[in-house]
Protein backbone atom coordinates (compact mmCIF):
# COMPACT_ATOMS: atom_id res chain seq x y z
CA UNK A 1 0.00 0.00 0.00
CA UNK A 2 1.45 3.05 -1.01
CA UNK A 3 0.36 6.64 -0.29
CA UNK A 4 1.44 10.02 -0.50
CA UNK A 5 2.76 11.36 2.54
CA UNK A 6 0.36 14.34 3.48
CA UNK A 7 -2.80 13.69 1.72
CA UNK A 8 -4.42 17.10 2.37
CA UNK A 9 -1.59 18.46 0.70
CA UNK A 10 -2.21 16.53 -2.38
CA UNK A 11 -6.08 17.42 -2.26
CA UNK A 12 -5.44 20.76 -2.60
CA UNK A 13 -2.87 20.41 -5.13
CA UNK A 14 -5.77 18.33 -6.96
CA UNK A 15 -7.74 21.58 -6.48
CA UNK A 16 -5.59 24.27 -7.80
CA UNK A 17 -5.10 22.06 -10.68
CA UNK A 18 -8.34 21.77 -11.43
CA UNK A 19 -8.85 25.45 -11.60
CA UNK A 20 -5.99 26.13 -13.60
CA UNK A 21 -7.72 23.56 -16.40
CA UNK A 22 -11.13 25.25 -15.76
CA UNK A 23 -9.68 28.35 -16.74
CA UNK A 24 -7.85 27.11 -19.90
CA UNK A 25 -10.93 24.49 -21.15
CA UNK A 26 -14.28 26.25 -19.89
CA UNK A 27 -15.23 29.90 -19.40
CA UNK A 28 -14.26 31.87 -16.01
CA UNK A 29 -18.09 33.19 -15.86
CA UNK A 30 -18.58 29.07 -15.28
CA UNK A 31 -16.07 28.16 -12.66
CA UNK A 32 -17.07 31.69 -10.96
CA UNK A 33 -20.55 30.20 -10.57
CA UNK A 34 -19.71 26.81 -9.16
CA UNK A 35 -20.87 26.72 -5.91
CA UNK A 36 -17.56 25.76 -3.28
CA UNK A 37 -15.20 25.93 -6.83
CA UNK A 38 -11.93 27.68 -5.90
CA UNK A 39 -11.43 31.24 -7.69
CA UNK A 40 -7.84 32.04 -8.79
CA UNK A 41 -6.41 33.82 -6.29
CA UNK A 42 -5.17 37.26 -7.72
CA UNK A 43 -8.75 37.26 -8.81
CA UNK A 44 -9.82 37.10 -5.21
CA UNK A 45 -7.39 39.57 -4.03
CA UNK A 46 -8.14 42.05 -7.15
CA UNK A 47 -12.03 41.77 -6.60
CA UNK A 48 -11.21 42.36 -2.60
CA UNK A 49 -8.98 45.62 -3.21
CA UNK A 50 -11.82 47.17 -6.03
CA UNK A 51 -14.44 46.78 -3.42
CA UNK A 52 -12.48 48.83 -1.17
CA UNK A 53 -11.23 51.70 -3.63
CA UNK A 54 -15.45 51.82 -4.44
CA UNK A 55 -16.36 52.00 -1.29
CA UNK A 56 -13.50 55.36 -0.66
CA UNK A 57 -14.24 56.25 -3.87
CA UNK A 58 -17.69 56.51 -3.38
CA UNK A 59 -17.18 58.92 0.02
CA UNK A 60 -14.62 60.88 -2.30
CA UNK A 61 -17.72 61.43 -4.65
CA UNK A 62 -20.43 62.20 -1.35
CA UNK A 63 -17.94 64.73 0.12
CA UNK A 64 -16.42 66.59 -3.31
CA UNK A 65 -19.65 66.65 -5.27
CA UNK A 66 -20.94 68.18 -2.17
CA UNK A 67 -24.16 66.23 -1.70
CA UNK A 68 -23.43 65.62 1.95
CA UNK A 69 -22.81 68.69 3.92
CA UNK A 70 -18.83 67.98 5.89
CA UNK A 71 -20.62 68.81 9.32
CA UNK A 72 -22.14 65.27 8.59
CA UNK A 73 -19.19 63.69 6.22
CA UNK A 74 -15.39 64.58 6.70
CA UNK A 75 -13.13 64.58 3.35
CA UNK A 76 -10.90 61.48 3.39
CA UNK A 77 -8.19 63.87 3.03
CA UNK A 78 -9.43 65.74 6.38
CA UNK A 79 -9.51 62.62 8.51
CA UNK A 80 -6.30 61.60 7.47
CA UNK A 81 -4.94 65.23 8.75
CA UNK A 82 -6.57 64.49 11.97
CA UNK A 83 -5.19 61.19 12.50
CA UNK A 84 -1.57 62.41 11.69
CA UNK A 85 -1.59 65.83 13.55
CA UNK A 86 -3.13 63.98 16.59
CA UNK A 87 -0.87 60.76 16.27
CA UNK A 88 2.12 63.80 16.26
CA UNK A 89 1.02 65.42 19.39
CA UNK A 90 0.37 61.93 20.95
CA UNK A 91 -2.89 62.40 22.05
CA UNK A 92 -4.08 59.54 19.66
CA UNK A 93 -1.50 57.01 21.36
CA UNK A 94 -2.77 57.93 24.73
CA UNK A 95 -6.84 57.19 24.20
CA UNK A 96 -5.63 54.43 21.98
CA UNK A 97 -3.72 52.98 24.39
CA UNK A 98 -6.54 53.96 27.14
CA UNK A 99 -8.86 51.69 25.29
CA UNK A 100 -6.53 48.81 24.38
CA UNK A 101 -6.04 48.67 28.40
CA UNK A 102 -9.61 48.16 29.58
CA UNK A 103 -10.56 45.84 26.49
CA UNK A 104 -7.41 43.31 27.60
CA UNK A 105 -7.79 43.45 31.12
CA UNK A 106 -11.64 42.94 30.93
CA UNK A 107 -11.05 40.47 27.75
CA UNK A 108 -8.05 38.44 30.33
CA UNK A 109 -10.70 38.47 33.28
CA UNK A 110 -12.97 37.28 31.34
CA UNK A 111 -11.23 33.97 29.62
CA UNK A 112 -9.37 33.33 32.81
CA UNK A 113 -12.14 32.47 34.19
CA UNK A 114 -14.35 31.25 31.12
CA UNK A 115 -12.35 28.72 29.69
CA UNK A 116 -11.51 26.58 32.34
CA UNK A 117 -15.19 26.67 33.38
CA UNK A 118 -16.62 26.54 30.30
CA UNK A 119 -14.76 23.45 29.89
CA UNK A 120 -15.70 22.03 33.55
CA UNK A 121 -19.52 23.02 32.37
CA UNK A 122 -19.50 21.11 29.05
CA UNK A 123 -17.68 18.05 30.30
CA UNK A 124 -19.56 17.55 34.21
CA UNK A 125 -23.39 17.47 33.39
CA UNK A 126 -23.45 18.49 37.09
CA UNK A 127 -21.81 21.32 36.75
CA UNK A 128 -23.75 22.33 33.68
CA UNK A 129 -27.05 21.65 35.64
CA UNK A 130 -25.80 23.70 38.33
CA UNK A 131 -25.07 26.97 36.21
CA UNK A 132 -26.69 26.39 32.68
CA UNK A 133 -30.60 28.14 33.65
CA UNK A 134 -28.81 31.01 35.47
CA UNK A 135 -26.12 31.66 32.91
CA UNK A 136 -29.00 31.64 29.82
CA UNK A 137 -31.22 33.81 31.79
CA UNK A 138 -28.05 36.03 31.88
CA UNK A 139 -26.90 35.77 28.93
CA UNK A 140 -29.92 37.26 27.12
CA UNK A 141 -29.63 40.60 29.59
CA UNK A 142 -28.35 43.30 27.73
CA UNK A 143 -25.04 44.84 29.17
CA UNK A 144 -26.06 48.32 28.11
CA UNK A 145 -28.79 48.49 30.55
CA UNK A 146 -26.42 47.42 33.31
CA UNK A 147 -24.36 50.64 33.00
CA UNK A 148 -26.51 53.22 34.75
CA UNK A 149 -26.15 49.80 37.52
CA UNK A 150 -22.33 49.77 37.25
CA UNK A 151 -21.77 53.62 37.60
CA UNK A 152 -23.85 53.36 41.01
CA UNK A 153 -21.81 50.17 42.43
CA UNK A 154 -18.60 50.95 41.57
CA UNK A 155 -18.29 54.71 39.70
CA UNK A 156 -16.67 55.80 36.38
CA UNK A 157 -13.43 54.64 36.95
CA UNK A 158 -11.43 51.59 34.43
CA UNK A 159 -13.09 49.81 36.98
CA UNK A 160 -16.55 50.06 35.25
CA UNK A 161 -15.06 49.80 32.02
CA UNK A 162 -13.85 46.82 32.71
CA UNK A 163 -17.23 45.39 34.47
CA UNK A 164 -18.90 46.11 31.51
CA UNK A 165 -16.81 43.98 29.18
CA UNK A 166 -16.22 41.38 31.39
CA UNK A 167 -20.47 41.19 31.68
CA UNK A 168 -20.85 41.18 27.95
CA UNK A 169 -18.33 38.60 27.33
CA UNK A 170 -18.00 36.28 30.31
CA UNK A 171 -21.40 34.67 29.87
CA UNK A 172 -20.87 34.18 26.14
CA UNK A 173 -17.55 32.59 26.09
CA UNK A 174 -18.89 30.21 29.07
CA UNK A 175 -21.65 28.97 26.60
CA UNK A 176 -19.76 28.55 23.56
CA UNK A 177 -16.74 27.18 25.41
CA UNK A 178 -18.63 24.52 27.22
CA UNK A 179 -20.20 23.70 24.31
CA UNK A 180 -17.61 22.75 22.32
CA UNK A 181 -16.60 20.50 25.32
CA UNK A 182 -19.37 18.95 24.97
CA UNK A 183 -18.94 18.31 21.33
CA UNK A 184 -15.93 16.27 21.91
CA UNK A 185 -15.83 12.93 20.40
CA UNK A 186 -17.00 10.72 23.01
CA UNK A 187 -14.92 7.96 21.89
CA UNK A 188 -11.79 9.85 21.77
CA UNK A 189 -12.29 9.70 25.69
CA UNK A 190 -12.84 6.48 25.72
CA UNK A 191 -9.74 5.57 24.20
CA UNK A 192 -7.96 8.10 26.33
CA UNK A 193 -9.43 5.63 29.55
CA UNK A 194 -8.01 2.58 27.90
CA UNK A 195 -4.88 3.78 28.06
CA UNK A 196 -4.78 4.80 31.12
CA UNK A 197 -6.45 8.15 31.58
CA UNK A 198 -7.53 9.10 34.96
CA UNK A 199 -11.33 10.20 34.91
CA UNK A 200 -9.58 13.52 36.51
CA UNK A 201 -7.33 14.18 33.91
CA UNK A 202 -9.91 13.96 30.87
CA UNK A 203 -10.87 17.60 31.54
CA UNK A 204 -7.12 18.65 30.84
CA UNK A 205 -5.58 15.94 28.93
CA UNK A 206 -8.35 15.06 26.57
CA UNK A 207 -10.72 18.09 26.25
CA UNK A 208 -8.67 20.80 26.64
CA UNK A 209 -6.25 19.99 23.58
CA UNK A 210 -9.35 18.74 22.22
CA UNK A 211 -11.31 21.72 22.20
CA UNK A 212 -8.04 24.04 21.61
CA UNK A 213 -9.06 25.31 17.84
CA UNK A 214 -12.63 26.41 19.00
CA UNK A 215 -11.75 27.54 22.12
CA UNK A 216 -8.82 30.10 20.32
CA UNK A 217 -11.55 30.95 17.76
CA UNK A 218 -14.56 31.38 20.24
CA UNK A 219 -11.68 34.18 22.07
CA UNK A 220 -10.93 35.16 18.43
CA UNK A 221 -15.01 36.23 18.19
CA UNK A 222 -15.45 37.66 21.80
CA UNK A 223 -12.81 39.66 21.38
CA UNK A 224 -14.63 41.66 19.13
CA UNK A 225 -17.56 41.88 20.83
CA UNK A 226 -15.05 43.25 24.09
CA UNK A 227 -14.30 46.58 21.36
CA UNK A 228 -18.34 47.11 21.18
CA UNK A 229 -19.06 46.29 24.61
CA UNK A 230 -15.50 48.88 25.62
CA UNK A 231 -17.58 52.04 22.95
CA UNK A 232 -20.30 52.01 25.18
CA UNK A 233 -18.60 51.78 28.26
CA UNK A 234 -16.72 55.00 27.20
CA UNK A 235 -19.49 56.73 25.48
CA UNK A 236 -21.58 56.46 28.71
CA UNK A 237 -18.98 57.26 31.25
CA UNK A 238 -15.02 57.62 30.69
CA UNK A 239 -12.21 60.48 30.38
CA UNK A 240 -9.90 59.04 28.08
CA UNK A 241 -10.12 56.61 25.11
CA UNK A 242 -11.37 56.14 21.57
CA UNK A 243 -15.14 55.90 22.71
CA UNK A 244 -14.53 59.09 24.18
CA UNK A 245 -12.73 61.50 22.06
CA UNK A 246 -15.85 60.19 19.73
CA UNK A 247 -18.81 61.78 22.51
CA UNK A 248 -16.31 64.68 23.07
CA UNK A 249 -15.95 65.54 19.00
CA UNK A 250 -19.15 65.04 18.97
CA UNK A 251 -20.15 67.78 21.22
CA UNK A 252 -17.39 70.14 19.00
CA UNK A 253 -19.16 68.76 15.73
CA UNK A 254 -15.56 67.38 14.69
CA UNK A 255 -17.15 64.69 12.68
CA UNK A 256 -13.40 63.55 11.14
CA UNK A 257 -12.16 63.03 14.92
CA UNK A 258 -15.19 60.43 14.77
CA UNK A 259 -14.43 58.65 11.91
CA UNK A 260 -10.73 58.60 12.81
CA UNK A 261 -11.83 56.82 16.54
CA UNK A 262 -13.62 54.43 14.20
CA UNK A 263 -11.36 53.53 11.71
CA UNK A 264 -8.84 53.52 14.55
CA UNK A 265 -11.00 50.35 16.67
CA UNK A 266 -11.74 48.85 13.25
CA UNK A 267 -7.78 48.42 12.80
CA UNK A 268 -7.09 47.33 16.32
CA UNK A 269 -9.52 45.26 15.70
CA UNK A 270 -7.97 43.51 12.38
CA UNK A 271 -4.81 43.44 14.50
CA UNK A 272 -5.82 41.28 17.48
CA UNK A 273 -8.20 38.70 15.02
CA UNK A 274 -4.82 38.48 12.93
CA UNK A 275 -2.72 37.66 16.35
CA UNK A 276 -5.52 35.42 17.09
CA UNK A 277 -4.95 33.61 13.92
CA UNK A 278 -1.68 33.59 14.72
CA UNK A 279 -1.29 32.15 18.18
CA UNK A 280 -3.96 29.37 16.79
CA UNK A 281 -2.01 28.46 14.14
CA UNK A 282 1.63 28.69 16.51
CA UNK A 283 -0.15 26.67 19.33
CA UNK A 284 -3.05 24.19 17.10
CA UNK A 285 -0.99 23.57 14.11
CA UNK A 286 -2.73 20.26 13.37
CA UNK A 287 -5.88 21.84 13.03
CA UNK A 288 -5.04 23.83 10.07
CA UNK B 1 13.97 -0.42 28.45
CA UNK B 2 14.95 -3.56 25.88
CA UNK B 3 12.40 -3.84 23.35
CA UNK B 4 13.01 -7.44 23.12
CA UNK B 5 12.26 -8.65 26.50
CA UNK B 6 9.05 -6.46 26.06
CA UNK B 7 7.99 -8.46 23.19
CA UNK B 8 8.79 -12.01 23.90
CA UNK B 9 7.28 -11.59 27.62
CA UNK B 10 4.18 -9.86 26.80
CA UNK B 11 1.58 -9.88 29.15
CA UNK B 12 -1.41 -11.59 28.20
CA UNK B 13 -4.96 -12.72 30.58
CA UNK B 14 -8.17 -14.61 29.80
CA UNK B 15 -11.24 -13.03 29.59
CA UNK B 16 -14.25 -15.01 31.86
CA UNK B 17 -18.12 -13.36 30.87
CA UNK B 18 -20.43 -15.52 33.20
CA UNK B 19 -24.48 -14.61 32.27
CA UNK B 20 -23.82 -11.36 31.52
CA UNK B 21 -27.25 -8.79 31.17
CA UNK B 22 -27.48 -5.50 29.82
CA UNK B 23 -30.91 -3.64 29.85
CA UNK B 24 -31.24 -0.11 28.15
CA UNK B 25 -33.28 2.30 29.45
CA UNK B 26 -36.26 1.60 32.44
CA UNK B 27 -39.71 0.47 32.75
CA UNK B 28 -42.00 -0.27 29.67
CA UNK B 29 -39.26 1.32 27.05
CA UNK B 30 -36.55 -0.91 28.72
CA UNK B 31 -34.43 -3.50 25.75
CA UNK B 32 -32.97 -6.27 26.21
CA UNK B 33 -29.11 -5.45 24.60
CA UNK B 34 -27.22 -8.78 25.90
CA UNK B 35 -29.26 -11.99 27.43
CA UNK B 36 -27.16 -14.03 29.78
CA UNK B 37 -23.93 -14.16 27.46
CA UNK B 38 -21.23 -16.67 28.55
CA UNK B 39 -18.10 -17.72 27.53
CA UNK B 40 -14.20 -17.96 28.42
CA UNK B 41 -11.24 -16.64 26.09
CA UNK B 42 -7.96 -18.43 27.12
CA UNK B 43 -4.51 -16.39 27.29
CA UNK B 44 -3.39 -15.96 24.00
CA UNK B 45 -6.33 -16.51 21.93
CA UNK B 46 -8.03 -14.91 19.26
CA UNK B 47 -11.38 -14.91 19.66
CA UNK B 48 -14.12 -13.23 16.95
CA UNK B 49 -17.55 -12.06 17.71
CA UNK B 50 -19.47 -12.12 14.69
CA UNK B 51 -23.04 -11.19 14.53
CA UNK B 52 -25.80 -9.05 12.84
CA UNK B 53 -25.35 -4.99 13.02
CA UNK B 54 -27.36 -4.35 16.31
CA UNK B 55 -26.56 -7.43 18.35
CA UNK B 56 -25.10 -6.12 20.90
CA UNK B 57 -21.79 -7.30 20.37
CA UNK B 58 -20.05 -3.80 19.97
CA UNK B 59 -21.74 -3.55 23.75
CA UNK B 60 -20.37 -6.56 24.88
CA UNK B 61 -16.60 -5.45 24.19
CA UNK B 62 -17.54 -1.64 25.70
CA UNK B 63 -18.28 -3.83 28.74
CA UNK B 64 -15.25 -5.76 28.73
CA UNK B 65 -13.45 -2.70 28.30
CA UNK B 66 -15.27 -1.27 31.09
CA UNK B 67 -16.82 1.73 29.21
CA UNK B 68 -20.41 0.70 30.14
CA UNK B 69 -22.02 -0.60 33.20
CA UNK B 70 -23.58 -3.91 32.61
CA UNK B 71 -27.16 -4.92 33.96
CA UNK B 72 -25.88 -8.22 35.47
CA UNK B 73 -23.34 -11.20 35.56
CA UNK B 74 -20.11 -11.12 35.95
CA UNK B 75 -16.55 -10.32 33.82
CA UNK B 76 -13.26 -10.54 34.60
CA UNK B 77 -9.96 -9.80 33.06
CA UNK B 78 -6.89 -12.00 34.16
CA UNK B 79 -8.98 -12.87 37.61
CA UNK B 80 -9.68 -9.87 38.15
CA UNK B 81 -13.08 -8.22 37.75
CA UNK B 82 -14.20 -5.51 35.47
CA UNK B 83 -15.40 -2.32 36.92
CA UNK B 84 -14.06 0.59 35.82
CA UNK B 85 -11.33 1.16 32.25
CA UNK B 86 -8.20 0.52 32.63
CA UNK B 87 -4.52 0.22 30.76
CA UNK B 88 -4.91 -3.50 30.86
CA UNK B 89 -7.44 -3.60 28.70
CA UNK B 90 -6.57 -1.98 24.89
CA UNK B 91 -9.03 -0.89 22.80
CA UNK B 92 -9.19 -0.50 18.95
CA UNK B 93 -12.50 1.36 18.10
CA UNK B 94 -14.22 1.55 14.79
CA UNK B 95 -14.38 5.35 14.91
CA UNK B 96 -10.71 6.83 14.05
CA UNK B 97 -9.39 7.79 17.85
CA UNK B 98 -6.35 9.44 17.44
CA UNK B 99 -5.61 12.30 19.45
CA UNK B 100 -5.84 14.65 16.21
CA UNK B 101 -3.45 17.60 18.49
CA UNK B 102 -0.51 14.34 18.81
CA UNK B 103 1.87 13.64 16.07
CA UNK B 104 1.80 9.51 15.52
CA UNK B 105 4.89 8.95 17.66
CA UNK B 106 3.34 10.89 20.78
CA UNK B 107 0.08 8.98 19.77
CA UNK B 108 1.82 5.62 20.14
CA UNK B 109 4.04 6.69 23.70
CA UNK B 110 0.79 8.57 25.30
CA UNK B 111 -0.28 5.12 27.39
CA UNK B 112 3.39 4.56 28.24
CA UNK B 113 3.73 8.33 29.14
CA UNK B 114 0.31 7.59 31.76
CA UNK B 115 2.58 4.75 33.04
CA UNK B 116 5.51 7.26 33.93
CA UNK B 117 8.16 5.79 31.80
CA UNK B 118 11.13 7.64 30.77
CA UNK B 119 11.51 9.40 27.56
CA UNK B 120 13.92 7.10 26.60
CA UNK B 121 12.13 4.28 27.22
CA UNK B 122 8.92 5.39 25.83
CA UNK B 123 11.29 6.40 22.18
CA UNK B 124 12.20 2.37 21.99
CA UNK B 125 8.57 1.42 22.58
CA UNK B 126 7.52 4.36 19.91
CA UNK B 127 10.44 3.02 17.35
CA UNK B 128 9.28 -0.59 18.11
CA UNK B 129 5.40 0.01 17.34
CA UNK B 130 5.29 2.11 14.44
CA UNK B 131 8.21 -0.51 12.64
CA UNK B 132 5.56 -3.08 13.41
CA UNK B 133 2.71 -1.73 11.37
CA UNK B 134 5.09 -0.46 9.33
CA UNK B 135 4.78 3.56 9.72
CA UNK B 136 8.23 4.90 11.22
CA UNK B 137 8.48 7.15 8.47
CA UNK B 138 5.41 8.95 9.69
CA UNK B 139 6.31 9.58 13.34
CA UNK B 140 6.02 13.70 12.90
CA UNK B 141 2.62 13.46 10.74
CA UNK B 142 -0.44 14.87 12.58
CA UNK B 143 -3.58 12.02 11.75
CA UNK B 144 -5.14 14.45 9.68
CA UNK B 145 -2.25 14.06 7.18
CA UNK B 146 -2.92 10.08 7.04
CA UNK B 147 -5.63 7.87 5.56
CA UNK B 148 -7.78 5.46 6.84
CA UNK B 149 -5.96 2.13 6.98
CA UNK B 150 -2.90 4.18 8.83
CA UNK B 151 -4.79 5.99 11.29
CA UNK B 152 -6.61 2.42 12.23
CA UNK B 153 -2.51 0.57 12.17
CA UNK B 154 -1.54 3.99 14.35
CA UNK B 155 -4.60 3.06 16.41
CA UNK B 156 -3.12 -0.89 16.77
CA UNK B 157 -0.21 0.58 17.44
CA UNK B 158 -1.07 2.91 20.50
CA UNK B 159 -2.90 0.14 22.04
CA UNK B 160 -0.56 -2.42 21.89
CA UNK B 161 2.19 -0.25 23.35
CA UNK B 162 0.52 0.16 26.63
CA UNK B 163 1.42 -3.66 26.85
CA UNK B 164 -2.21 -4.65 27.55
CA UNK B 165 -2.81 -7.86 28.74
CA UNK B 166 -5.96 -8.20 26.46
CA UNK B 167 -6.03 -6.42 22.83
CA UNK B 168 -10.20 -5.63 22.21
CA UNK B 169 -11.18 -5.21 18.84
CA UNK B 170 -14.54 -3.04 17.18
CA UNK B 171 -14.64 -3.75 13.94
CA UNK B 172 -11.39 -2.09 13.65
CA UNK B 173 -11.57 -2.26 9.32
CA UNK B 174 -15.18 -1.64 9.54
CA UNK B 175 -14.47 2.05 7.49
CA UNK B 176 -11.69 0.56 5.23
CA UNK B 177 -12.14 -0.07 1.64
CA UNK B 178 -11.72 -4.02 0.89
CA UNK B 179 -7.95 -3.88 -0.22
CA UNK B 180 -6.97 -1.55 2.79
CA UNK B 181 -9.11 -4.28 5.02
CA UNK B 182 -6.92 -6.93 3.33
CA UNK B 183 -3.59 -5.72 3.62
CA UNK B 184 -5.13 -5.14 7.59
CA UNK B 185 -5.92 -8.02 8.16
CA UNK B 186 -2.69 -9.69 7.17
CA UNK B 187 -0.87 -7.38 8.70
CA UNK B 188 -3.27 -7.57 12.29
CA UNK B 189 -2.28 -11.58 11.99
CA UNK B 190 1.52 -10.94 11.64
CA UNK B 191 1.49 -8.68 15.02
CA UNK B 192 -0.83 -10.91 16.85
CA UNK B 193 2.15 -13.65 15.94
CA UNK B 194 4.50 -11.79 17.34
CA UNK B 195 2.67 -10.35 20.44
CA UNK B 196 0.37 -13.44 21.41
CA UNK B 197 -2.06 -10.90 22.66
CA UNK B 198 -5.48 -12.65 24.10
CA UNK B 199 -7.50 -10.68 21.21
CA UNK B 200 -11.46 -10.03 21.49
CA UNK B 201 -12.16 -8.98 17.98
CA UNK B 202 -15.84 -7.85 16.80
CA UNK B 203 -17.27 -7.77 13.05
CA UNK B 204 -19.87 -8.15 10.96
CA UNK B 205 -17.69 -9.65 8.17
CA UNK B 206 -17.65 -13.32 8.01
CA UNK B 207 -15.31 -13.58 5.93
CA UNK B 208 -12.94 -11.80 8.32
CA UNK B 209 -14.41 -13.61 11.49
CA UNK B 210 -12.98 -17.17 9.97
CA UNK B 211 -9.85 -15.60 8.35
CA UNK B 212 -8.81 -14.11 12.09
CA UNK B 213 -10.27 -16.24 14.27
CA UNK B 214 -9.10 -19.19 16.52
CA UNK B 215 -12.40 -19.54 17.45
CA UNK B 216 -15.54 -18.05 16.10
CA UNK B 217 -18.76 -17.02 18.26
CA UNK B 218 -22.03 -16.28 16.38
CA UNK B 219 -24.26 -13.94 17.62
CA UNK B 220 -28.07 -13.42 17.54
CA UNK B 221 -29.72 -10.24 18.12
CA UNK B 222 -32.25 -8.51 19.98
CA UNK B 223 -31.83 -10.15 22.73
CA UNK B 224 -27.97 -10.85 21.94
CA UNK B 225 -27.13 -13.93 22.58
CA UNK B 226 -24.15 -16.43 21.80
CA UNK B 227 -25.78 -18.94 19.00
CA UNK B 228 -23.14 -21.13 18.38
CA UNK B 229 -19.27 -21.66 18.67
CA UNK B 230 -17.06 -22.60 15.93
CA UNK B 231 -13.46 -23.91 16.19
CA UNK B 232 -11.73 -22.21 12.91
CA UNK B 233 -8.45 -24.73 13.53
CA UNK B 234 -6.97 -23.79 10.39
CA UNK B 235 -3.48 -23.80 10.29
CA UNK B 236 -0.80 -20.60 10.96
CA UNK B 237 0.23 -18.68 9.19
CA UNK B 238 -3.02 -17.88 7.53
CA UNK B 239 -3.11 -16.51 3.72
CA UNK B 240 -5.87 -14.59 1.89
CA UNK B 241 -5.85 -17.66 -0.27
CA UNK B 242 -7.84 -19.57 2.22
CA UNK B 243 -11.22 -18.38 1.51
CA UNK B 244 -11.62 -20.65 -1.37
CA UNK B 245 -10.81 -23.94 0.26
CA UNK B 246 -13.31 -26.18 1.03
CA UNK B 247 -13.64 -26.01 4.87
CA UNK B 248 -13.26 -22.10 4.96
CA UNK B 249 -16.28 -22.50 2.83
CA UNK B 250 -18.22 -24.83 4.84
CA UNK B 251 -17.73 -22.77 8.01
CA UNK B 252 -18.32 -19.75 6.22
CA UNK B 253 -21.80 -21.44 5.06
CA UNK B 254 -22.64 -23.12 8.44
CA UNK B 255 -22.03 -19.19 9.72
CA UNK B 256 -24.36 -17.65 6.70
CA UNK B 257 -27.11 -20.11 7.60
CA UNK B 258 -27.09 -19.09 11.57
CA UNK B 259 -27.29 -15.74 10.89
CA UNK B 260 -29.62 -16.19 8.09
CA UNK B 261 -31.87 -18.13 10.42
CA UNK B 262 -31.85 -15.12 12.63
CA UNK B 263 -33.43 -13.08 10.34
CA UNK B 264 -36.21 -15.55 9.56
CA UNK B 265 -36.98 -15.72 13.46
CA UNK B 266 -37.16 -11.43 13.34
CA UNK B 267 -39.80 -11.54 10.76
Amino acid sequence: MTLAPNTSSRVSNGVTARVEEGQAGRSVLKVIATPFRAVPRSLSITLGFMVWIAVIGGWFALTYSGAVKEMFLPRPESVLTTTIRMAADGSLWEHVFASVQVVLIGFVISSIVAVPLGLTMGTYRIVQAVLEPLVNFIRYLPVTSFVPLFILWIGIGIEQRVAVIVFGVFFQQLVMIADSARGVQRDLVNAAYTLGTKRGDTVFHIVFPATLPNVLDVLRVTMGWAWTYLVVAELVAARSGLGYISLKAMRGFQVDVIFMAIAMIGILGLCTDQLFRGIRRLVAPWAN
Amino acid sequence: MDVLTLTTKPKSSDIAIDNVVLRYGKGDNAVLALDGISFHVVPNEFCVIVGPSGCGKSSLLYLVAGLEERTGGMISVGGKPVTEPGPDRGMVFQAYTLFPWLTVAQNVEYGPKRKGMTAAERKAIVEHFLHEVGLAKFANHYPSQLSGGMKQRVAIARALANDPQVLLMDEPFGALDSQTRHSMQKLLLRIWDHSKKTVLFVTHDIDEAILLADRVLVMSGRPGQIKKEIRVGLPRPRSMDLVMEPNFIAMKREILELLKNDEDDEH
